[in-house]
């Protein structure tokens, strides 16, 4: 069985896998949360300007996955990754590699709207400033400018940048996040049920930007609803209990899947 | 019930026991609703009488008498040389100058015993007004000024009606004023003028005699019993318990017989009804004013009034109904610390106007004194400032510092839950274990200065600490996870998150937290003493290692002292107190409200 570019179940390369570099590559990846195993070995491979879905029932480790591609489980006391996970090949778990940049090239937007409570400008212009990417003010405006724009949002909010973040529709506040999440210029932007909270006038609005998005940047989003992986994503994953059951081409997973489990969920037969 | 009827459990919710269930119920909710107002009444009642009982002894001590005299400044007194010269003039016996102005107002009193008991109306602070003036303007000098004269607490306390009711009724009938010999005076009112207050007499005589007649009675419910016990010892042999028991059987008898034979003079006394009545110092003074003097009776009955003159009257002339009144002290004059001669004097300047009630500022300007009169909270108050002032500069840093470390970067293992744990128990130690640690450590150990403001702060330093690393690591703990997260996300470091997103956030709580903590030091008496902060100190203190009492300690140093006038001070330095306290906590309640976030 070779490893290196397919998983256990699919045996297929994905069209979509072919056709764009790789960016991410997770080997034989386990995740603990002191004794319980949230991940058994699971091996993923995530094309690079392309929306990847993660998608399977409550507690199948989708966003536990998520989480590891940019360390953000380090933050979890008694949580532990082992395989590897490669960014541009690069192993990001080797002590070389500093999880604070690797945050800064791998964004996230989480499920639940989190602004800061400070103005819209100071939001987006946050992660800039931490990280030197404007040497002025112009630079720094350009920077904030640009990603609400990117985000969508720009023409909306342009009036009052210094009213505080968190006085915006949930809507407006998810696409805020992610203007904050574009503004340090990551590669991939990691999205967890970004829509859950939302409306389905908002959901639209956000998925039409993940469309977007996907022209620049890689796109993992984890999503509880198979039409939204569906709409957006190019290459979608089912998770069942831990282990990545079935992955393949979003039109094949959703046409065709090989896994009974993988019909049964997509089919609303559980989940 | 598992009786099954369709498919269903029967249910049980229509009957008369479900209905009694249900009534149960609500009766139990009833009653803690009750309990709950109940307790809401008795806690407001409690404040209530708390709050008057305070505010009513402590309001009168932030008012205070003086006496305004025209003083004449004469240079040859005050300024020998005539060069302005501060020092020169600030050693000056302005005491004497303001004593020979009080004294000039009374020309009659010639006798060193009288100048002494006239001069001690006068608080020994009673210059300080004058001198302050006159050295900040000597120019002032050979004029004639009009400066405030504090008088004595004594003074001060009768103005206040503390010391004795002062009731003067104008007499309704004609009477004559006559020169008896021993400069005594008489006044005669053949119309029974006196009568009212001989009936006075007599009625506080009967009081005495009823009191006295319940001292007997209690002295002679004691003999039965210790007869018995005679009795039985002397059935037992036991000679020496005999003995004893005789003994005090028999000053019981003498006791009670004394007792009786007073009891029965002054039965004698109140019930003759004709009789005059000779006054002594525990009976209520009566006196007549009459033609710009006054008289104090030593002898009295219902046409007659003998006695010598407090004020010395101008003329003997005859008195006309409504032109002279009968006066009453209502205390005797051996139950007050203040004489019947000195009420009289201070109502004659009372009279003249020369009474002047002012504001005490000196109680905010002035450190601890002796004399109640003198004695201000500045002192107390300037300590407590510095020693928070140490407190806060200790316990911010540390103790933000000190939760956002354990909060948010120590590793979760045996040795911080043990840290965890203690430092919650640190926060219910009795604060005396504080003062002792601060004994051993900084004055012992250390060598640092006693009774000072450092080493009271430092003492209330560890104290608060406990409270600010509770209270911070809550609000840490308040702030949501999200928050971080999303700090996370865009690559901030884990310290860059907790101080630019996290700690600001939680900055309202952890103020509110430590201005608690703050008041709780500020009230804090117990430790201080440890540390010799309890010592009695004039001078305002003006650095960290001065000497220093702080507002609790004044409070407690003050309720000690036997003086009345300290009662008011004491009521007062509480005010102050709960006043700080109130602007403190309001403070607190202030930033919460101002800065609390919504997410």
């Amino acid at each position: 069985m070779d490893a290196s570019n397919t998983t256990v179940m699919t045996p297929a390369v994905p069209a979509i896998i072919a056709e764009r570099p790789i960016k991410i590559r997770a080997r034989n990846v386990d995740v603990f949360y002191g004794d319980k195993q949230a991940i058994y070995d699971l091996s993923i491979d995530i094309p690079d300007r392309a929306v990847s879905a993660l998608i399977g029932p409550s507690g199948c480790g989708k966003s536990t996955f998520l989480r590891t591609l940019n360390r953000m489980n380090d933050t979890i006391p008694n949580a532990r990754v082992t395989g590897t996970v490669e960014l541009d090949r690069e192993n990001i778990y080797s002590r070389d590699l500093d999880p604070v940049l690797l945050r800064a090239r791998v964004g996230m937007v989480f499920q639940k709207p989190n602004p800061f409570p400070k103005s819209i400008y100071e939001n987006v212009a946050y992660g800039p400033r931490i990280h030197g990417l404007a040497h002025n003010k112009g630079a720094l405006d350009e920077i904030v400018v640009s990603s609400l724009k990117r985000a969508g949002l720009f023409d909306e909010v342009k009036d009052r940048l210094a009213s505080p973040g968190t006085g915006l529709s949930g809507g407006q506040q998810q696409r805020l996040c992610i203007a904050r999440a574009i503004a340090v210029n990551p590669e991939v932007i990691l999205m967890d049920e970004p829509c859950s909270a939302l409306d389905p006038i908002a959901t639209a609005r956000i998925e039409e930007l993940i469309d977007e998005l996907k022209q620049n940047f890689c796109i993992v989003i984890v999503t509880h609803s198979m039409q939204q992986a569906a709409r957006v994503s190019q290459l979608t994953a089912f998770f069942h209990l831990g282990h990545l059951v079935e992955m393949g081409d979003t039109d094949e997973i959703f046409t065709n899947p090989q896994d009974q489990r993988t019909q049964d969920y997509i089919t609303g037969r559980f989940g | 019930m598992t009786d099954l009827i369709d498919g269903r459990r029967a249910s049980d919710y229509s009957s008369t026991a479900a209905k009694r269930r249900l009534v149960k119920r609500y009766r139990a909710e009833a009653r803690f609703r009750a309990y709950g107002v109940l307790g809401l009444i008795l806690t407001a009642a409690f404040l209530a009488v708390l709050f008057i009982d305070i505010l009513g002894k402590g309001l009168p001590a932030f008012w205070q008498h003086s006496l305004m005299l025209r003083t004449p400044l004469v240079p040859a007194e005050i300024d020998p040389l005539g060069a302005h010269d501060p020092k020169q003039i600030a050693s000056a016996d302005f005491g004497k100058i303001v004593k020979d102005v009080l004294a000039s107002q009374f020309p009659y009193v010639k006798s060193r015993a009288e100048r002494k008991l006239l001069n001690s109306l006068l608080s020994s602070g009673a210059a300080d007004a004058l001198r302050d003036r006159v050295i900040a303007n000597p120019a002032l000098i050979g004029t004639t000024v009009a400066t405030p004269a504090l008088l004595s607490a004594d003074a001060d306390l009768f103005f206040k009606g503390r010391l004795t009711k002062v009731e003067a009724e104008p007499a309704k009938s004609a009477a004559t004023l006559n020169i008896q010999p021993q400069e005594r005076y008489e006044i005669l009112s053949p119309d029974g003028a006196f009568a009212a207050s001989l009936a006075e007499i007599k009625r506080h005589l009967g009081a005495r005699v009823a009191l006295l007649r319940a001292e007997v009675q209690g002295l002679l419910a004691q003999r039965p019993e210790i007869a018995s016990r005679l009795a039985q010892a002397r059935d037992g042999g036991n000679s020496a318990e005999a003995l004893r028991l005789e003994n005090s059987l028999q000053s019981i008898d003498l006791k009670s017989a004394e007792l009786q034979t007073r009891m029965q003079n002054l039965e004698i006394r109140a019930s003759s009804s004709s009789a005059s009545e000779k006054l002594d110092a525990t009976l209520p003074s009566i006196l007549a004013a009459a033609n710009g003097g006054l008289i104090k009776a030593e002898e009295i009955s219902a046409d007659r009034l003998i006695g010598p003159a407090l004020v010395p009257p101008r003329s003997a002339a005859s008195l006309a109904p409504g032109d002279w009144s009968i006066v009453t002290y209502q205390t005797p004059q051996s139950f007050r610390r203040i004489a019947d001669q000195q009420i009289a004097w201070l109502e004659h300047l009372k009279g003249q106007g020369l009474i002047d009630r002012h504001f005490n500022t000196r109680f905010f300007t002035s450190g601890d004194s002796r004399e109640p009169e003198l004695a201000g909270i500045r002192g107390a108050l300037v300590g407590s400032l510095l020693t928070l002032l140490v407190t806060i500069v200790l316990c911010l840093p540390v103790g933000v510092a000190a939760a956002i470390y354990l909060e948010e970067f120590a590793p979760k293992n045996r040795l911080t839950e043990i840290i965890e744990v203690n430092i919650n128990n640190l926060a219910a130690v009795p604060s005396i274990v504080f003062g002792l640690l601060g004994l051993a450590l900084f004055l012992n150990t250390f060598g640092l200065p006693r009774s000072a403001a450092l080493v009271g702060g430092l003492v209330l330093a560890l104290l608060v600490l406990p409270t600010i690393i509770i209270a911070g690591r809550a609000s840490l703990r308040a702030v949501p996870p999200s928050i971080k997260d999303a700090a996370l996300a865009v690559g901030a470091s884990h310290q860059q998150a907790v101080f630019h997103h996290v700690l600001p956030l939680a900055m309202p709580g952890i103020m509110t937290g430590t201005i608690i903590g703050m008041a709780h030091a500020l009230g804090e008496t117990a430790p201080l003493l440890m540390i010799g902060m309890v010592a009695f100190i004039v001078d305002v203190p003006s650095g960290i290692t001065d000497s220093a009492t702080v507002l609790p300690v004044q409070i407690y140093l003050w309720s000690d002292l036997p003086e009345i006038a300290f009662e008011a001070k004491t009521a007062a330095a509480i005010i102050v107190l709960l006043a700080v306290l109130f602007v403190m906590n309001g403070t607190a309640i202030v930033l919460r409200r101002r800065f609390e976030r919504r997410w």
